[in-house]
């Protein structure tokens, strides 16, 4: 039982937990009434898909992709005095990263761009609330 | 109740058809991943190239920073736009740009004293004082190093922001609007993507493709285009960071003060 | 120059919208100029850019000179399947660009560097989306126009669009986050993120192609995408969003968004995992097309039962939806329902765009938001109820216009792949459109008591029943961009040969079947 866990989860436990969390945060976001608790489980749902693609660039006793003042790969890695096509497994992959720091980047103006939609719902309806929105603008349109 | 069911539902298929997929992914740390090394039998991927040139075509050790600055830098400029975007858009949603009176406000109400005006300020107010310089030289330094150390304009930037939106906490939000401005920000703002923007435009009147930095070597009087390609991506880091500091204060600016831009927490 | 086209497209709206960043606020009257100066400095571009791929074929831009190896930078792509919605994007925007003068509500006029500022972001990330060959890139570009079409939209008067804008931003972000989550899924797989290179890995390795991991990733890219372009069940945000901004807002946003969606749609099926592997491994295209037939019948029963012509219009937009994916994947030998779904991306987006400019009028100058408040319109506005009959009778299928050849080819398409299902649900949304524009051609000919829904009248109101059939008068910004929108709708349709012609050099099924009619 164990050893049959170990091989479906183990190898790829990063990636099981990145789907618990996608999973939580995609029910908050769907299923929850605050306004505000939406965002945070869509902040939520961003960041386990960052997680995904980090995960991506590991490579298992490598360094991060920073090389010496020589452009040589770093020595204290592991792979550090064989061939090149080894050596480059001593350093994890840059290219997650690079997108990784994208979507963060967005995840961060979208949030803001949310959080200031909220505000101003707040200054218009005087809540967040999503029932008492919804309630709010039935008595202001009756026929929907 | 019934949003709950459904989103449960929805959040379990979801859920389902990830977990599907991963059945099949490469092991977690796997050097020879097609994403890590390319398809078996194919080309090796774009990282191993990454890896294995970049120094040698653009003379930074950073592999982050010269993908992201270079070999993807068309990506970054408009991630640029992104947060550009963002904060026009937080100005046309939250800022109320007809306040009855434009002048300052008078002295704080009671409630604010304790924030604003009052003995207790001392300590806060002395504190961040020395902090905010430390602050901004370690994030000028974020922005310069990127190169050889994490780092780069967006972090640099965010830190710069920070040290603004420390001003208003420490003081008030009027303080750290007398040191920049709302109509500085917002133009530095867009004089950040202009400059990024400037260092892809200049090689398109050389003759080359937008962003091609290694022409620039004629500008930069460099020895080959290597490292007209390193000084260039500083250049952009330089509009990323302002950009990102002013945008990062802009958001924080508008949504203390409901758009109002006076007052303030 | 002209081989810096496919950057001029993108970086024209792009310094437009910085020029405005920096010196908008000083004088408002620069923002105009400043508008249609980059946006026809983009067509200008798209135009040439289309006049190459004719004459060449299609056309590879490197961006920052990094062409070898193949993927470690950014390409832009434009071929015979994407330079015509690179025209339509840029003609699109130019005519509404002219249409929107005093685009925010009053409260927000002031705002209106910062709205031109947007308007023209958006459009440099719709180029961006229709003309690069990278699918990380099309994520951010897709941020991009996301982002400052929330900004738009919530720009809108009314408190409901800020409820509006919420709801669009968490629907559109979760739809952007399945097609980066697919993004990553396929980079995982496959170890690249440039197209071409990814359909050549696809095609090459057979353990990649039959992964579990890659089918995933197209499930989730498709999702993703089918939530921007509110695809049947995945529709809720679009209504609200487009009926409660400003009008200038959704003449952009309703032709354009969805109708870019569909060609990320279609890119995606054929620029990067190939429609041999779609129909080949997938094998459930069928249920997509049921779908698809799913999306054309509700859109149609809830346009019917819509009081508001913008609303009506919206519901309109979700059955086009259906179209143009139902036509996507039909999956018949010629090509010809993926034929159609092209064609009528153009064409939807045309008609689209008249029909909502016309709604903008209606509003504007006649108070009108229901539809019963259009009565003694074709009187009150002889002109502008040109445009709007032209593209009313496009929605439902009267040759010459464009909607009668696009349905066309989506029937043959239907008929070839025997989806009888497709061209039944086809011919019955055509019946809908028809009793829909002929109840407002009623309306406005007839003419009918005004109804209770009075209190929306604006301008009109207190002068009387009488004057109200005056003529109103309407100003050329107004009139001329609705009328070259109708005149595009027909030329569009007289034309369709040539046109379909050009799009189906990029079919890869189609190129033996038969030349079009």
């Amino acid at each position: 039982m164990a050893e049959f866990l170990w091989k479906t989860i183990g190898h790829h436990f990063n990636f099981w937990v990145y789907i618990v969390l996608l999973m939580l945060g995609l029910w908050a976001t769907i299923a929850k009434n605050n306004l505000v608790k939406k965002l945070m489980g869509l902040s939520i749902f961003q960041s386990a898909i960052i997680l995904l693609y980090v995960s991506i660039g590991t490579k298992e006793g490598a360094t991060i992709p920073i090389l010496d003042h020589h452009g040589h790969i770093p020595s204290e890695s592991h792979h550090a005095d064989v061939g090149p096509e080894i050596a480059a497994h001593g350093v994890a992959n840059p290219l997650p990263h690079v997108l990784m720091l994208t979507a963060i980047v967005v995840g961060v103006a979208t949030l803001g761009v949310a959080l200031s939609l909220v505000q101003a719902i707040y200054r218009d309806f005087g809540t967040v609330e999503e029932d008492e929105l919804l309630r709010e603008i039935k008595s202001l349109h009756p026929d929907g | 109740m019934n949003a709950k069911v459904s989103a449960t539902i929805a959040v379990i298929i979801t859920g389902a058809v990830l977990l599907y997929g991963v059945a099949d992914f490469p092991d977690f740390g796997d050097p020879t991943s097609p994403a890590n090394a390319g398809v078996e039998g194919g080309a090796p991927s774009a990282s191993l190239h990454f890896i294995n040139e970049s120094y040698k075509e653009t003379k930074v050790p950073n592999l982050v920073t010269s993908v992201l600055a270079d070999y993807r830098g068309y990506d970054t400029m408009f991630e640029t736009v992104v947060i550009f975007a963002a904060g026009l858009a937080i100005f046309v949603i939250l800022r109320n740009l007809r306040s009855d009176d434009p002048l300052p406000e008078p002295l704080p109400a009671t409630e604010d004293r304790f924030i604003d005006g009052d003995h207790q300020r001392i300590i806060v107010g002395t504190t961040c004082r020395i902090a905010i310089p430390l602050v901004q030289i370690f994030a000028l330094y974020v922005v310069a190093h990127g190169h050889h150390s994490p780092g780069g304009g967006f972090q640099g930037g965010v830190m710069l922001g920070a040290s603004f939106i420390l001003v208003a906490l420490g003081g008030n939000l009027r303080d750290a609007l007398a040191r920049l401005g709302e109509d500085t920000f917002m133009r530095l703002a867009s004089l950040g993507i202009l400059i990024y923007a400037a260092f892809g435009l200049v090689p398109q009147f050389l003759g080359r493709n937008f962003l091609d930095y290694g022409v620039l070597e004629k500008i930069f009087l460099t020895d080959g285009p290597e490292m007209a390609r390193s000084h260039s991506m500083l250049g952009v880091e330089v509009g990323v960071a302002l950009t990102v500091m002013s945008i990062m204060f802009a958001i924080f600016a508008n949504l203390s003060s409901r758009g109002e831009m006076r007052g303030g927490l | 120059m002209a081989d810096q086209f496919p950057a001029i497209l993108v970086l024209a709206p792009l310094f437009g919208a910085l020029l405005l960043g920096l010196v908008g606020d000083r004088d408002h009257r620069l923002c105009l100029p400043v508008v249609a100066a980059s946006l026809g400095t983009s067509l200008y571009a798209a135009v040439g850019l289309l006049r190459r791929v004719l004459a060449e074929g299609p056309v590879n831009y490197f961006l920052g000179g990094w062409e070898e190896p193949l993927g470690i930078g950014i390409v832009l792509r434009a071929d015979s399947m994407n330079t015509p919605v690179l025209v339509l994007v840029a003609a699109v925007a130019l005519l509404v660009a002219c249409f929107s003068r005093r685009p925010a509500g009053a409260r927000d006029s002031e705002k209106s560097p910062q709205y031109y500022t947007l308007f023209l972001l958006l459009c440099t990330a719709l180029f961006g989306i229709t003309i690069t060959a990278d699918a990380f890139n099309l994520f951010v570009l897709v941020e991009v126009s996301a982002l400052s079409s929330y900004g738009l939209v919530a720009i809108g008067s009314s408190r409901r669009c800020k409820i509006a804008a919420l709801n669009y931003l968490i629907m559109g972000t979760v739809g952007a986050s399945f097609y980066l989550l697919g993004t990553g899924y396929l980079y995982l797989s496959v170890g690249s993120l440039s197209m071409p290179d990814i359909q050549t890995i696809l095609a090459s390795n057979e353990a990649a192609a039959s992964s579990r991991a890659v089918r995933t990733a197209f499930v989730l890219m498709l999702v993703g995408i089918w939530i921007k372009m509110a695809f049947f069940p995945l529709y809720g945000w679009l209504p609200n969003a487009y009926s409660y901004c400003p009008s200038a807002t959704s003449s952009l946003l309703a032709p354009l968004m969805t109708k870019v969606s569909v060609y990320v749609m279609v890119r995606v099926m054929t620029g990067v995992f190939g429609l041999d592997w779609i129909f080949g491994h997938l094998g459930w295209n069928h249920l997509v097309v049921w779908f698809a037939v799913v999306a054309i019948l509700a859109g149609s029963i809830l346009a019917l039962a819509q009081r508001e012509l913008k609303k009506m219009l919206c519901y309109l937009i979700v059955a086009e939806v259906g179209y143009m994916v139902g036509g996507a994947w039909l999956g018949d030998a010629g090509s010809w329902g993926l034929t159609g779904a092209l064609y009528h991306i153009l064409a939807d987006g045309l008609m689209t765009l008249t029909l909502f400019l016309a709604a903008g009028i209606f509003a504007k100058r006649l108070g009108a938001i229901e539809i019963g408040d259009l009565s003694g319109l074709f009187r009150k506005m002889p002109l502008v109820s040109v445009g709007f009959v032209v593209a009313g009778l496009a929605m439902i299928g009267v040759p010459p216009t464009c909607g009668f050849f696009s349905k066309f080819y989506l029937i043959r398409g239907g008929i070839e792949s025997g989806q009888w299902g497709y061209v039944v649900a086809l011919l019955v949304s055509s019946l809908v459109n028809a009793v829909l524009f002929f109840r407002i051609f009623e309306i406005a000919h007839f003419g009918k008591n005004p109804p209770e829904g009075h209190a929306h009248h604006g301008e009109s109101e207190g002068e009387g029943h009488e004057a109200a059939i005056a003529r109103v008068a309407v100003p050329a910004h107004a009139l001329a961009p609705l009328l070259l929108a109708a005149a595009g709708i027909v030329l569009l349709g007289v034309f369709n040969g040539p046109v379909v012609d050009f799009l189906r050099e990029s079919l890869p099924a189609a190129s033996a079947a038969a030349p079009a009619p």
